[in-house]
């Protein structure tokens, strides 16, 4: 995983959403066991209390699970899945219409354009 | 047990007033930054907690204890300056660790050195300014101490020696150990830390986790930082 962080938002809820976006792009594969606390930290550069309060965090929202002796691991639930990618996705899109409406443009044109860009296979 | 606590400190060089009543706590198994700008007395502080100075008043307790002979077994220190012998050799200067000090893991440090490149024969006076850093950094690293002072530890090391010594200190320290960096550099450690300290006039301007900051201010420590001391 790489690791970027910007500086006006808590490190912990920026690994979070790291985090979020590997589940939901399958980088961390369902069921995937997870490094060590101390490896991840050292990997991303970041406190190892940190990186243990975010992936407290994940857990607490279904994302992670952790068994006692053989460590943590990504959900294997479809559903909470499929939940979070949808999450993300109107994150992004409500980002995208904040950008793109202030210059004009209706929602329907919005759409023909994303369309046609599509179209012309761009991805 | 709070690893290092100060107690209405205060330190004078004659007229001059370094700390000035200074009531400060920290817990084990902290990584902390120590900021603050030129003067303000983070030097005074870490070696009064090393007991190379002495208070002019009120006390320090290190685990409890005045600094001595126990505080000094806990304690790995980095100072500001290179105090390795130009003589030394590298192998020289890890038996010498390994004489004084019981904690020392001369197995640690041969494989931080070695990650670093640097060339085991070499001789302190044959090594550049950052070469000399990297070492005697190693040298204070490669103990299992329980509280680490590191005097501006990363200022004279190339960014991507500076980004290893970080991943280093978070990945070999011990979970139950301190650790206090002293640094200008503010940008470069935050996001390594639990807390800051910023001190200046020789007070306590602030003590706060690093992402407290950035959720209450919505800005990085350094800009904050930039902001509290703006001249």
């Amino acid at each position: 995983m790489t690791w970027h962080f910007s500086s006006d938002a808590p490190i912990y809820s920026q690994l979070v959403s790291r985090f979020k976006e590997a589940i939901a792009s399958s980088e961390l594969a369902p069921g995937e066991r997870l490094r060590s606390v101390r490896e991840l930290a050292v990997d991303a550069g970041v406190n190892p209390n940190t990186m243990q309060r975010a992936l407290s965090e994940l857990e607490r929202e279904g994302l992670m699970y952790s068994q006692r002796t053989s460590g943590r691991f990504v959900t294997e639930d479809e559903n909470v899945i499929a939940q979070l990618k949808q999450a993300l996705a109107r994150n992004i899109i409500t980002e995208f219409l904040n950008s793109i409406l202030p210059l004009g443009y209706t929602v329907e044109a919005v759409i023909s354009m994303l369309k046609e860009n599509s179209k012309n296979g761009h991805t | 047990m709070a690893i290092l606590e100060c107690k209405s400190l205060s330190k004078n060089y004659g007229r001059v007033t370094a700390l000035n009543d200074l009531n400060l706590s920290i817990e084990p198994g902290r990584i902390v930054g120590l900021l603050g700008p030129n003067g303000s007395g983070k030097t005074t502080l870490i070696k009064l907690a090393n007991g190379l100075l002495v208070p002019s008043s009120g006390e320090i307790l290190i685990d409890g204890e005045k600094p001595g002979a126990y505080t000094k077994s806990i304690i790995s220190y980095l100072p500001e300056r290179i105090a390795i012998p130009l003589w030394a050799s590298i192998p020289q200067l890890i038996s010498y660790y390994s004489d004084f000090y019981k904690d020392f893991d001369a197995q640690a440090a041969e494989n931080m050195l070695s990650n670093l490149n640097i060339d085991m024969k070499m001789r302190v006076k044959e090594m550049s300014k950052g070469t000399r850093e990297k070492v005697q950094l190693v040298l204070v690293m490669s103990r299992k101490a329980k509280l680490y002072l590191l005097d501006e530890p990363i200022g004279g090391v190339d960014p991507a020696t500076r980004d290893y010594i970080l991943s280093t200190i978070i990945g070999n320290y011990n979970p139950e150990a301190s650790v206090i960096i002293s640094t200008h550099l503010i940008s470069d450690v935050e996001s390594v830390l639990d807390e800051v300290v910023f001190i200046n006039g020789g007070q306590l301007v602030l003590k706060s986790s690093v992402d407290d900051i950035r959720e209450n201010n919505g800005k990085s420590v350094d800009a904050l930082f930039r902001e509290v001391f703006k001249c």
